[in-house]
């Protein structure tokens, strides 16, 4: 048992139910309980989608249990085939639906559906989640339309320069972008102009606004573009294992990583490398210029944290180390299947990746690096609220706000442009508060305190700062007051802020005010000074800036 | 032994047109009959009760006993409040609590020990039953017993249910309210007790109300704060504010409360036959009771009166929910004159919902239950001006042409009483006037 007050990803049939409502024409019989269909909303009010999720639930109730559940699951199952007419049929089970067994994978298999295909889904609710249910529900999807394709062990690959000889363009296929995806309405058609200036044609892209017949096109493509690996990777590996079908792995988001993207495309599919994609870069994306200009020089050195599914997490680390000039002071996932990944990109930084999907573990975490910018999800939008530091977001869990209206890819070249832009604001928000902050400072000691502490908490106390910096929250994990005040007498070899200290220390700008403390705290007590003055202040700081 | 399924709908599906005719000419001095249905329910579960439930009672901490799912449905409802500070939390079962019962109450008592740890302002904690703990069958009113015994009176630890397969949306509250009810103190001291949340607001004014009209002992339930419960005896008469508390009514009533009969509090009409009806049961003075009612029901219809314009001869069809919507068709249809196509509730409670059948226009077709299918086909072949749904068929009506007003806006918005009978009809007068007002040409 775990007590869990946000949960990153939800369980692993809404990932199943992503697929299908991603996808035309494949419907999804759910065994559920009664209420399970609030994931609908997911889809009607987050997607904002015109239609009903394609999802039949069979919505049992308690009384249902002293009956026959195998009777409604098979009931359901023959009612929606006919009223749906789908052209594949999904089955599968939630989390309730897990513990009394019916099968109804099998119940379905038992039944005559009319000769449509049918994928029984296993999706062990209480050990996997979201992304899971929906990379393996794609998988099984694409490998039980495609399984009588598969060609004998030991055939030829798809050669992926094979374009060459049957005189066509190159194609490939989108593999992975889904309903409730991070932005993957416009990141589709940004890669698809993007390929289509190389000369590059898109075959099938899926599941988004794939049919069962669009997936038995996949082998006719020459390589996959495994655009999220969290949903597609096992169907591209599969793809790779059966067809020899290769896979371009580079995500492109980001201007090197889109530069990256094009290389590995070029090389694979036997491209003439267009002449410097450099310069490409250059004049294609405004954020390499953008990011030089001086405007910019401010963002030097911004200690960042981020925080995401691993894709965004990695890609959102390179554009802001390389691209932003950005120092990445934290960096972690939720998606344990891509741990790995993550834990490298986190290894080239000086840095220990967070793998965890327990919010309080990232609250805390952001709070000890003391950033001041947090690139993370819906969840750190608010915990970096609460912490009074500037936030953007970068990955799913989303909210409608993260599903607008206008064009707002991040994969490509213009992808590039609405990250500069998304980053950069919350920053530019956070100077100007500061210099509010700063003005009101001398005469106006509550100011900054008021949403943290409500009335009349008085500036100098150092759990009113600590709650400020960001500090003392983390040891309240709810978000409630009930901080335990930091140095002030804590323990005999604990440094203590003086009144003289306490007051250098506020005139430090607010968002790096945090780091200031901790490095003063530890600065004294490395050297066993009792007592911190402003003197101390600035020997700490003199001694960091080395 | 539990009843066995129903498995189909009783009554013919709307595409026999004869079986419509037949439910419709059940009007009369007959009351109406009732299209029975089963099939998909899209509904919310008892869960969702809390998103409203917590803020009443600020100093309550809802801990769901459940799976990723039930978290992940909370979190989905309450959107952004769940960062504020948060007052209620999933304990998420693993694939170990599955497998030994013994293991999972201990792996309970553990976190609820280290939670009453980190937040010592908790003065009841509510283990909120789901389908997957109700399934394991893990005990949690056992659980509950055992974990107040070891606050030692810090902390009142109750259970209730909130599960899909035995609670539909607003019955969470009534199974939270059942919790509450052993703990309330008995005295047979007259009181007027309203039961059923309502706003804050709305609470202060029926108090003030009543208080004219020389009722000076008016009590909630719940209150807003979980330690302050009124006391239940034989001088309580209990007046209810909400339509689907039939558990905690029937309780209420055994340990000696009086129910008054009235139909709810919804538009002018509605909130006077309830305040009138609590006044009468204290024998209040009829004319005080006017003089403080006249001008708050002669100002309601004035409030009234622009909606009305909009809502007049509109065809109105809703979709269960929240077993508000007999009131509020009643009100929409003798207030705002609009027709009604057809009323679904979840779930009819006919003795509680008697007064306000019977005010309800003959031969209103009702239907209890719900296959969500059939049922859109009757509204597709209605066409009716307005369709009041839940979030996840709203979006795809409007899309199909429809106008829609979404049902859970009607349990967070305060619409009870005179005062705020205007409010109640603006918010099914606003999308018909937004379809209005917007044009792309
Ligand atoms: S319907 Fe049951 S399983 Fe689903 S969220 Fe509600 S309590 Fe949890
Ligand atoms: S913006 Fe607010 S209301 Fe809208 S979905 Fe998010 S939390 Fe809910």
């Amino acid at each position: 048992m775990e007590l869990t007050l946000w949960t990153y990803e939800g369980p692993p049939h809404v990932g199943a139910m992503r697929i299908a409502a991603s996808m035309e024409g494949v419907h999804y019989v759910l065994h559920a309980p009664q209420g399970d269909t609030y994931a609908d909303l997911l889809f009607t009010m987050i997607e904002r989608r015109d239609k009903r999720p394609p999802v039949t639930y069979t919505t049992f109730q308690a009384r249902d249990l002293g009956g026959d559940t195998a009777e409604l699951v098979k009931r359901t199952i023959a009612q929606a085939v006919e009223r749906f007419q789908p052209e594949a049929l999904l089955v599968g089970e939630s989390c309730t639906a897990e513990l009394i067994q019916d099968q109804p994978g099998a119940l379905a298999a038992g039944m005559d559906l009319g000769g449509i295909p049918m994928v029984s889904l296993e999706l062990p609710a209480y050990s996997k989640k979201e992304n899971w249910g929906a990379a393996e529900t794609f998988y099984q999807l694409v490998r039980g339309l495609l399984k009588e394709q598969v060609p004998p062990p030991g055939s030829p690959k798809i050669l992926p320069t094979r374009w060459r000889q049957e005189g066509r363009r190159p194609r490939v296929n989108l593999l992975g972008p889904s309903l409730l995806g991070f932005r993957c309405r416009d990141d589709v058609r940004e890669i698809t102009r993007l390929l289509g200036e190389h000369g590059v044609d898109v075959s099938v892209v899926a599941p988004l606004g794939a049919r069962p017949a669009d997936l038995l096109r996949i082998p006719s493509a020459d390589a996959n573009i495994c655009l999220y690996p969290e949903v597609a990777a096992p169907v591209c590996s599969w793809l790779e294992r059966s067809f020899g079908q290769a896979t371009v792995k580079t995500v492109p988001i980001g201007v090197a990583a889109t530069t990256a993207f094009l290389a590995e495309l070029t090389t694979l599919l036997g491209l003439e490398p267009a002449e410097g994609t450099q310069t490409e870069s250059e004049r294609r994306s405004r954020l390499p210029w953008y990011s030089r200009s001086v405007d910019s020089t401010y963002l030097t050195g911004k200690r960042v944290f981020i925080f995401g599914d691993a894709t965004h997490a990695i890609a959102a680390a390179r554009i802001a180390s390389q691209e932003l000039g950005f120092a990445v002071v934290g960096l972690g996932t939720y998606s344990r299947e891509l741990a790995r990944e993550v834990r490298a990109a986190a290894k080239e930084l000086g840095l220990e990746a967070l793998i965890t999907d327990d919010y309080l573990a990232v609250e805390k975490a952001m709070a000890e690096a003391a950033p001041e910018l947090v690139l993370g999800t819906q969840m750190e939008r608010h915990s970096a609220k609460r912490l009074g530091i500037p936030c953007a977001v970068i990955s799913t869990p989303l909210h409608v706000q993260d599903v607008p209206a206008r064009y707002s890819p991040q994969m490509g070249w213009e992808g590039a442009n609405v990250i500069f832009d998304a980053w950069v604001h919350p920053l530019m928000m956070g100077l100007e508060e500061h210099l509010i902050g700063m003005f009101r400072h001398d005469f106006e000691f509550v100011d900054g305190h008021r949403s943290h502490l409500g009335d009349g908490a008085p500036s100098v106390s150092p759990v009113a700062d600590a709650m400020q910096d960001g500090v003392a929250s983390a040891a309240a994990p709810f978000g409630v007051a009930v901080a335990t005040p930091p140095a002030a007498g804590a323990s005999p070899h604990e440094p203590v802020w003086t009144t003289d200290g306490e007051t250098e220390l506020h005139k430090i700008p607010f968002f790096v005010r945090g780091k200031v403390r901790r490095n003063t705290e530890s600065f004294a007590r490395e050297r066993g000074i009792g007592e911190i003055t402003a003197e101390t202040l600035y020997d700490a700081k003199a001694h960091f800036s080395r | 032994m539990p009843s066995s399924v129903t498995p189909s709908s009783v009554t013919p599906s709307s595409d026999t047109p004869a079986g419509d005719a037949a439910t419709r000419a059940g009007g009369g001095d007959a009351p109406p009959e009732v299209r029975k249905e089963s099939g998909q329910r899209e509904v919310f579960c008892g869960l969702t009760s809390i998103v409203w439930l917590h803020r009443r009672m600020p100093d309550a901490f809802f801990l769901v006993v459940g799976s990723r799912t039930c978290a992940h449905l909370i979190q989905s409802a309450a959107g952004v409040m769940i960062f504020a500070e948060p007052r209620f939390g999933t304990a998420i079962l693993g694939e170990r609590d599955l497998a030994g019962l013994a293991d999972a109450n201990e792996e309970l008592d553990r976190l609820v020990r280290d939670l009453l740890e980190r937040r010592p302002e908790i003065r009841t904690l509510f283990l909120v039953g789901s389908c997957p703990s109700e399934v394991i069958k893990l005990d949690l009113a056992r659980a509950a017993e055992r974990l107040t015994q070891q606050m030692a009176g810090r902390v009142r630890v109750l259970n209730y249910t909130g599960s899909g397969i035995e609670t539909t949306f607003t019955q969470g509250e009534d199974q939270a309210l059942m919790a509450l009810l052993p703990h309330l103190p008995a005295s047979d001291e007259e009181q007027l007790l309203i039961v059923g949340t309502l706003a804050d607001a709305v609470e202060d004014r029926f108090t003030t109300l009543f208080e004219r009209m020389g009722l000076p002992r008016v009590r909630s339930l719940p209150p807003r704060r979980s330690t302050d419960l009124p006391p239940i005896g034989k001088g309580t008469r209990l007046l209810l504010a909400q339509p689907f508390l039939s558990a905690t009514a029937r309780a209420l009533a055994h340990r000696g409360g009086q129910l008054i009969t009235s139909p709810y509090p919804f538009g002018v009409e509605g909130s006077r036959l309830w305040m009138e009806a609590a006044a009468a049961s204290f024998n209040l003075d009829p004319a005080a009771v006017a003089g403080v009612l006249d001008p708050l029901v002669e100002r309601g219809r004035r409030a009234i009166e622009p909606h009305r314009q909009v809502l007049r001869g509109k065809r109105l069809f809703l979709m269960p929910d929240s077993q508000m919507e007999i009131p509020l068709a009643r009100f929409l249809a003798r207030e705002c004159g609009m027709e009604l196509v057809e009323v679904g509730v979840p779930y009819l409670d006919r003795q509680l919902m008697a007064a306000e059948q019977a005010l309800l226009p003959a031969g209103t077709p009702l239907s209890e239950g719900q296959d969500v299918e059939r049922q859109l086909d009757r509204v597709r072949a209605e066409r009716p001006d307005l369709v009041v749904c839940g979030l996840g068929l709203a979006n795809p009506l409007e899309a199909e042409g429809l106008a829609t007003k979404w049902s859970i806006e009607l349990v967070f918005s305060p619409i009870h009483g005179c005062d705020q009978a205007g409010e109640l009809a603006e918010l099914f007068a606003r999308p018909l006037r937004r379809r209005e007002l917007i044009s792309f040409a």
